[in-house]
Parts: structure tokens; C-alpha cells; sequence
């Protein structure tokens, strides 16, 4: 993980020293509200329906125990006991004052963490797939470049005031799991014929109100011009991107509205413009950067799985969450563990302080004391070694962190919808929980299969329903709450944008209309298919059909 | 008036800004005055200003960009970049480039909603000076060019990035 050095920790103390000053001067009244608003957001602070909202950056989704254990000390003496995992890999209070933030900041400063950037029209936390690092099929580990980006990002003088706020994630594995494509930027990482490894970046992807997938800016960019691509694209956005309405601010509509070529072309103009010397990456900085997430000391495997394999025969339950929650890891022996924070009745993404101690002494004891928040508002431990997952399994169980749901259906993605939120249409929250009721049963939900279902209160799409293979809106329809229903969306590489089943439905018709269509799904499903594969050969149709259908 | 830093030190302004609406007639009236005008007049009356015996500089509006100017920097004094709300960020790209991609090297001053927080970034992206909002205490706006000790990037007050030096 990366660790700070002196030029980190001084600029995070003068950072809190700066936001320690302006919050004395609004609550004293020499700041005025608006003038306020913009500092108070680019320190992660947003002012809620019931409370502030500090929202605290988890620099792409990695997290050691000490920081675990600092984030159930801020829930159990700053908050209600607990915190809320965001769809940016990010985590959230809900209950602080505003006069404490900067108390809390410091705290967060104790374990090099903070709220910078995590909100406000800048360059947010940069994200990327949670398996970077120990998947199977990677090009290499996405973190060192998501740690430069980091750097460069924040604080970036030129870049605090931009038309809107400003995501980038980063992709190296081959299944992609950090909904690259539907950010402001995406970067892929790529080997050119030569080998060398480079980026493909697209700009311009984005849901909220106007989804849209990215579109490709550069082909292949060598690594060493990462910055410099960066700079040259988010240039051009803070000088054309609109500021008459803020609906309209998004780097997508500017490239919508210029057409990639031309977008492209002044993309390039500014690149030849810039004094380039000083901005080009060295091996230097690769290599100091890459010191940070060198491999843990595995130990080396001697082939025995008799112990897990015993295991996995005699315990049902153990079996089940090992195939759903278990992914295989680059190196043998080790294992990805998921742990899925979709418990019934719980908000997605939920989590206690004593879980998060809970899950601080398990990142301990079973994963070189790591672990990460993914994008799915779960929980990773990236390298477990085999012969440790039943004893991990057991102590998960004992804590009530054993679902074994991860990527079914009821391993929901939702935003904090109308309970929490002030911009929210409707609740998400209970629509989630209703679903799951509906399908309590795992071993349904496991015949079921890879399905994702994602839920917004608003179009603001906090919780990404434009990709979700089931999506689900809540929307106003003269003061009462509706939820309208996508299908076909997909955050992955084959990435693609849901479609309207038709009429928005009432909150208590959700569970069955979402039953109809997985009923549909096991009817037409072909071999093995996944619930998108069936969507994407048969269409919407079938579905529309079932769905509205009048009873007898 | 407004309060003006310059070279963060707090410093009276020589420096008259002109209305839009203000004609080249103002140039005969007024001799010997040094005037910031807006980018229009500089491009429309180019024969009066070579005539003018006061200094001119140019105020740009936050749509307006660097490249519009047209002609040679080297001999333009001062060159005012305007924030008509300080949450429009346009500027702070202009400022950068005129320091870094023009090699501009005369006053680089920030006009309208100039608040003393903004003041940081602002002269990192190579404002030199600050004309503040009226109700802004000079005093205290002169502490915020100390808010940080440093920072990652490459600027126009420190070129070289934090990955370079550390």
C-alpha cells in the first residue's frame, strides 16, 4: 500500500489547517454561505436531509486494518455507529457535525486519510477494479498508475473549479470491474506490438441524467505521457465545457456536442502547447511508485488442497459461499475473498462499527492486513491464503458477513435514495430490502445466476441503474413514488446502457415485476447463458410482454 | 477602489480598467493614463492605442481566450483575466497558459470575485496580482499565498512536479 512521506503529510496538515480556518470563519459568519459551499465539498462535506454527509477517500478502494479500525473509531465517536461503502469505492458518514469535521479530518490525517476531492466540481477519487494486483488475467497492477494519478489530481490549482465534477478510473484486468467506460475518463492499460505498455483512453462516458458510454481519445498512449494526455484533455473541458447549466456540465456533452474528432483535435492542440519536459512520467516515479504494492511474502504452495476440498464436502453452507464468493488468485494456493455487505435488511453498503473492527482483525490475521472497498459496495480480502478460507468463512458467519450472494441478484447496488438524501425523487433503500425478501432463498438466487440489479432514487444515478442488467429509477409522478424499470446494462467491457421496459411501476409492485422477469429469463435461457447473454439474443419484447400483462 | 495585492505585498493600482462600452475617443480625452481595456477595444482600435502615450493593457473575460489577443505579448504591461463568479474556473487554464505556453512575463492580475481563498491556486497558475472583492480584509488575504507548503504538480511558480524533486 502506499505509504506518505513528508511532502504527503505536510500537505494533508496544511490542508486541514486551511479547512480548520474557513469552517471557523463561516460558523463565525465572515464566510458567507455560497462562498462556503464549494471549500466545504472539496473536503468530502455535503449538507443532507437530516445531517452532514462527510464522505472519505479511499484512494482506489485500498484500505489497511489501521485504517479500518480509525473508521469504526470515527462511526462509534463522530457518528451512529456506522458507515455507508459508496459506488466510488469510497465511505461515508452520515451523522457528523459540522463543527467536528475538522476534528475527524485530523483523525484521518493519523492513518494518511482524508475527504479531499470527494465531492465538489474537481477531479474525484480515482478507481479501479478491486482484484488490481491478485486477479488471473491482468496486464499489469493498475494501483501504481491510479496512485500517480492521485498525486496529480489532487490539489491540481488549475483544476479546482472546473464546470462539474471530474471521475477517472483505471482498467487493467480482464473482466472490468470498475464500470470503466461510464466515466469521465476511462484508461485502459495496453501493450502496443512492441510491448511496451501504454494506455488506451477514452473521455466523455457518464450516467446521471444522459448516459453515455466514453469514446475513445487516444488509441495507445505511452505510460511515460499519462500526465500529459490528463492535462491536455482536462484543459480542454475546463475552458469548453458548459457552465450556463449544470445538467449540461459533464465532459460528455462537451464531446457529444464538439464530435470526438474535433474534440480530439483540440485535445491535441493543447498537448503540443504544453511545456511536456517537466510533465513526462520517468522510470524513476514508475519505480518509486511500484515499491508501494510489491507482492506480500506468500508462501510458496505445495499443491495439498485436501483440507479445503474436505471442507467444501462436508459443509453445505461453507460450499455455497465458496463458489459464490471466492475468486481464484494469480498466485496458487491464495484465494479473493468477497464479502458481501448485501444482508437482508440491511442497506446496501451498510456497515457497523464493530464490523468494521471485525473486519480490521480478519484483514490481520488472514490477509496481510488489507483490504478493499469495491465498487460494488462490498468488501475484498485479496489474499487469503486456501487453507485459511474455512476459518475465515467461520469467523465471517459468526459476525453475520457470510452472504453468500455476491453478483446475484440480491447483492444489490442502491444509493442512499430518499431516506437519507436530499436530492432523492423516491426511496431505494426498502426496494432493495423487497427484493431481496422476494428472493431469500440463495440456492434460487444461485440457479438464477450472474444478474445484477441496480438502484437510483433520482436521476442522478448514485446508483449507476443505466447499468444494471436490471435497473430501477425512482422517479416523482405527482408526489408520489414510482420506480421505472431498464434492462440490458452492463458496466463491463461489452459495456451498454439499459432499456425502458415501459410505464413506471408503484413501489409494492417491484418484487413481482422483478420475479417476471427472471421468470422469463429461466424460460428462455439457452445452455449456460447469463441473464444478459439471453437479454442480448432474445431483446426486450419478451420481457415487455410478460411484465404488463393484464391478469385473468 | 478596489484593494489590490501585487508580488504579495498590498499595492496601489496605477492601472484604470475600462467600461465595454467605453469608445477610442476616451484615448484622446484622457491623456496619459494607463488603461486595461477589454479584449475588443484592443482588437478594434489598434490605430489610437499605437498613438496613445499611456500605458494599455488587456482585460479578458473568462470566454475569452489567450490566443485571441493577436499580437506580440512581450509588449503588453499587464493583461487582466476576469472571474465573474469565482466558481467560473476558466481563468486559472488562461492564466497557466499565457505563463507557461506564451512565456507571457508582464502583470498577470485577477479581476472581479477575487476571494481570499482562491488566492492559493490563483498564483500558482501565475496571477502576480489580485484586485479583491471590496469586502475582502487585505490583511488576511495575504496570509492564504502560505495555505500550502507545497504542492504535487507542476505550476508556474514551481515547474518542476513533486515526482522530480522528491
Amino acid at each position: 500500500m502506499y505509504q506518505y512521506d513528508s511532502y504527503d503529510h505536510k500537505m494533508l496538515e496544511d490542508r486541514i489547517d486551511q479547512f480548520r480556518d474557513q469552517t471557523n470563519r463561516y460558523l463565525s459568519g465572515s464566510l458567507s454561505e455560497a462562498e462556503f459551499l464549494p471549500l466545504r465539498l472539496q473536503n468530502g462535506l455535503y449538507v443532507q436531509r437530516l445531517a452532514p454527509m462527510l464522505r472519505i477517500a479511499v484512494p482506489y478502494g485500498m484500505l489497511s486494518s489501521a485504517q479500518l479500525r480509525k473508521l469504526a473509531h470515527i462511526a462509534r465517536h463522530f457518528d451512529k455507529g456506522y458507515a455507508h461503502f459508496t459506488t466510488r469505492q469510497n465511505i461515508q458518514f452520515n451523522w457528523p457535525d459540522l463543527a467536528d469535521v475538522p476534528d475527524i479530518l485530523s483523525h484521518l490525517a493519523e492513518v494518511e486519510m482524508h475527504a479531499i476531492q470527494t465531492s465538489g466540481n474537481c477531479i474525484r477519487n480515482t478507481t479501479t477494479d478491486q482484484f488490481a494486483g491478485v486477479a488471473q488475467e491482468e496486464l499489469e497492477d493498475t494501483r501504481v498508475y491510479c496512485e500517480i494519478i492521485r498525486q496529480w489530481s489532487t490539489f491540481h490549482p488549475e483544476f479546482a473549479y472546473l464546470p462539474r465534477k471530474f471521475k477517472i478510473a483505471v482498467c487493467g484486468t480482464k473482466i472490468d470491474q470498475a464500470a470503466t467506460q461510464v466515466h469521465d475518463i476511462g484508461i485502459y492499460l495496453k501493450k502496443n506490438e512492441t510491448g511496451e505498455t501504454g494506455f488506451r483512453i477514452l473521455a466523455g462516458g457518464g450516467l446521471g441524467r444522459t448516459p453515455v458510454i466514453g469514446q475513445e481519445v487516444f488509441e495507445f498512449v505511452k505510460k511515460e505521457y499519462l500526465l500529459i494526455a490528463l492535462e491536455s484533455i482536462l484543459r480542454v473541458y475546463n475552458r469548453e465545457g458548459r457552465r450556463d447549466n449544470k445538467y449540461k456540465a459533464r465532459i460528455k456533452i462537451l464531446v457529444k456536442a464538439t464530435g470526438i474528432e474535433v474534440f480530439r483535435k483540440k485535445v491535441m492542440d493543447e498537448w503540443q502547447s504544453l511545456d511536456t519536459s517537466k510533465l513526462k512520467l520517468n522510470q524513476a516515479e514508475f519505480d518509486r511508485c511500484a515499491k508501494f504494492f510489491l507482492p506480500p511474502a506468500y508462501k510458496t504452495f505445495n499443491g495439498n488442497s485436501d483440507f479445503l476440498n474436505a471442507s467444501l464436502k462436508s459443509n453445505a453452507l461453507f460450499a455455497s459461499w465458496h463458489q459464490q464468493n471466492v475468486d481464484d488468485h494469480k498466485v496458487p494456493g491464495y484465494a479473493i475473498v468477497t464479502v458481501c455487505f448485501k444482508e437482508t435488511g440491511v442497506a446496501p453498503g451498510d456497515v457497523t462499527d464493530a464490523q468494521l473492527e471485525k473486519l480490521a482483525q480478519l484483514a490481520d490475521e488472514f490477509s496481510f492486513g488489507e483490504a478493499r472497498v469495491s465498487h460494488d459496495q462490498n468488501v475484498v480480502f485479496a489474499d487469503v491464503h486456501q487453507e485459511h478460507l474455512f476459518e475465515l468463512w467461520s469467523a465471517l458467519k459468526s459476525n453475520a458477513l457470510a452472504s453468500a450472494n455476491l453478483s446475484l441478484l440480491s447483492d444489490i447496488i442502491c444509493c442512499p435514495g430518499g431516506d437519507f438524501c436530499a436530492l432523492a425523487n423516491a426511496k431505494s433503500i426498502p426496494i432493495a430490502e423487497s427484493i431481496q425478501r422476494q428472493f431469500s432463498d440463495v440456492k434460487e438466487q444461485q440457479a438464477v445466476g450472474e444478474l445484477s440489479i441496480n438502484i437510483s432514487g433520482c436521476m442522478n444515478a448514485c446508483g449507476h441503474h443505466h447499468v444494471g442488467n436490471i435497473g430501477i429509477l425512482g422517479v416523482d409522478k405527482k408526489g408520489a413514488e414510482f420506480y421505472q424499470v431498464s434492462l440490458g446494462g452492463s458496466s463491463r467491457h461489452e459495456a451498454s446502457l439499459g432499456s425502458i421496459i415501459g410505464p413506471a411501476f408503484a413501489q409494492d409492485d417491484i418484487p413481482g415485476v422483478v420475479e417476471k422477469i427472471v421468470n422469463v429469463y429461466k424460460a428462455e435461457k439457452k445452455h449456460s447463458e447469463t441473464f444478459i447473454e439471453t437479454y442480448n439474443r432474445i431483446g426486450i419484447d419478451p420481457f415487455k410482454e410478460k411484465v404488463y400483462v393484464k391478469a385473468d | 477602489m478596489s484593494k489590490l495585492i501585487k508580488d504579495r505585498v498590498l499595492a496601489t493600482d496605477n492601472w484604470t480598467l475600462l467600461k465595454e462600452s467605453t469608445g477610442p475617443e476616451v484615448l484622446e480625452v484622457v491623456q496619459g493614463k494607463n488603461f486595461i481595456v477589454p479584449l475588443t477595444f484592443w482588437l478594434e482600435n489598434t490605430a489610437e492605442i499605437a498613438l496613445y502615450e499611456g500605458a494599455i493593457g488587456i482585460w479578458l473575460d473568462s470566454d475569452e481566450t489567450p490566443k485571441m489577443i493577436n499580437s506580440d505579448l512581450s509588449q503588453i504591461p499587464i493583461i487582466a483575466l476576469n472571474f465573474p463568479v469565482f466558481t467560473d474556473g476558466r481563468s486559472y487554464s488562461s492564466a497557466r497558459q499565457l505563463r507557461t505556453d506564451f512565456s507571457y512575463r508582464g502583470e498577470l492580475r485577477a479581476v472581479g470575485d477575487i476571494l481570499r481563498d482562491q488566492l492559493y491556486y490563483l498564483s500558482q497558475c501565475g496571477f502576480n496580482s489580485f484586485s479583491l472583492r471590496h469586502d475582502q480584509d487585505p490583511e488576511l488575504c495575504l496570509k492564504a499565498f502560505d495555505d500550502f507548503a507545497t504542492n504535487y504538480q507542476a505550476t508556474v511558480t514551481q515547474p518542476t512536479p513533486l515526482f522530480r524533486r522528491r
